[in-house]
């Protein structure tokens, strides 16, 4: 049970690092000092995130952990996020079409895990809600300029929900610590998140005159273990200090 | 679509906690008001700066000139009657 629990944490946390991660990479390089320092913001929010739940982690693992071992010292195939997060930078389009699939599946969990039987988690859910609404409101907007903008924008918000939609498709395919989390009382149920995420992708969707692609879901098996390229170089950039001098601080 | 490819400029006003004034902070760019309140939330409420703002395109306002400065401001220089100095205040009033 309890590892369990430690593993569903990492279920959760590594989703928020890794995004907090891809949105850090923005800093200094956003399109305009405004959502330059939104998507900062965004990444300091996420971050915060995963500190209370490595934290909690790192206790439920004893043995020493501490909330940096496990966000820096695990090998790539422990991470659990999905394969969605961890999608590159591409250009702006994509920077917030991945924010919004997120966003809008990252507010419902909130809110479920809100009435989470931990109470703990539903303690970290009830801060986190606040700033996953926000976020939803931020690409939602987004969404909408870039695809009720001009001719090039709505282009480019088109491709890139082309590519990322077929992502989406993995947060809701249920690990078994999802699975018992959710039997449990703990954890939330993904086939309600589910429809809600439907419900908001649509209807945002199509306010902003973006299609919904027919392409298959991706077989992305993030959750197990198996991510895609990019994450890699991910890993090296944000391992690197622990990993050249273990056990730094500063 | 307009011509102009720049984003308009608008004043940002924060006002830092309930019963005080709204306070001008600074500037910022933003396609429409909608944008310009996110982006000022962003920009200037960061370290819980307030709990209101206020945005105003920056067109909108009307200034004075500062070549007119001496007809506007100068002619008060020398009446300084109109401060309330010369009341005896007892001591019991205090941030007077």
């Amino acid at each position: 049970m309890k590892d369990t629990l430690y593993q569903y944490l990492l279920l959760l946390g590594d989703n928020s690092l890794i995004l907090g991660h891809r949105l850090s990479e923005l800093c200094g390089h956003g399109p305009s000092l405004e959502t330059d320092i939104a998507l900062t913001n965004h990444s300091l929010d996420l971050y915060g995130q995963v500190r209370s739940y490595f934290q909690y982690a790192a206790e439920l693992k004893g043995e020493g952990a501490t909330e940096d071992s496990v966000a820096f010292l695990r090998l790539e195939h422990e991470y659990r996020n999905v394969q969605l997060v961890e999608q590159p930078n591409t250009d702006f389009a994509y920077v917030i079409g991945r924010q919004f699939l997120w966003d809008a599946y990252h507010l419902p969990l909130m809110r479920h895990l809100m009435n989470s039987q931990d109470e703990r988690l539903a303690a970290i859910a009830t801060k986190s809600e606040k700033e996953a609404s926000y976020h939803l409101r931020f690409s939602s907007e987004w969404v909408k300029r870039l695809g009720d903008g001009t001719e090039e924008s709505r282009e480019r918000m088109q491709k890139a929900m082309n590519d990322l939609y077929r992502y989406g498709h993995e947060l809701f395919k249920a690990s078994p610590e999802e699975l018992a989390m959710e039997e449990s009382g703990i954890g939330a149920s993904l086939d309600a998140l589910e429809a809600e995420w439907n419900d908001t992708v649509q209807e945002v969707l199509s306010e902003a005159g973006i299609s919904i692609p027919d392409s298959p879901p991706a077989m992305a098996r993030g959750k197990e273990g198996i991510h895609t390229e990019h994450m890699g170089y991910m890993l090296a950039q944000l391992q690197y200090m622990q990993r050249a001098y273990p056990s730094m601080e500063w | 679509m307009s011509e102009n490819k720049e984003w308009p400029i608008w004043e940002v006003f924060i006002r830092s906690k309930n019963g005080l004034e709204h306070r001008h902070v600074g500037s910022l760019h933003a396609a429409d008001a909608e944008m310009a309140l996110e982006n000022a939330r962003d920009v200037y409420t960061r370290r819980l700066e307030g709990v209101s703002i206020w945005v105003v395109e920056s067109k909108h306002i009307r200034a004075t000139n500062p070549e007119s400065s001496g007809e506007l401001f100068e002619p008060a220089k020398d009446k300084a009657y109109r401060h309330p100095t010369f009341y005896n205040l007892p001591d019991e009033l205090k941030h007077i």
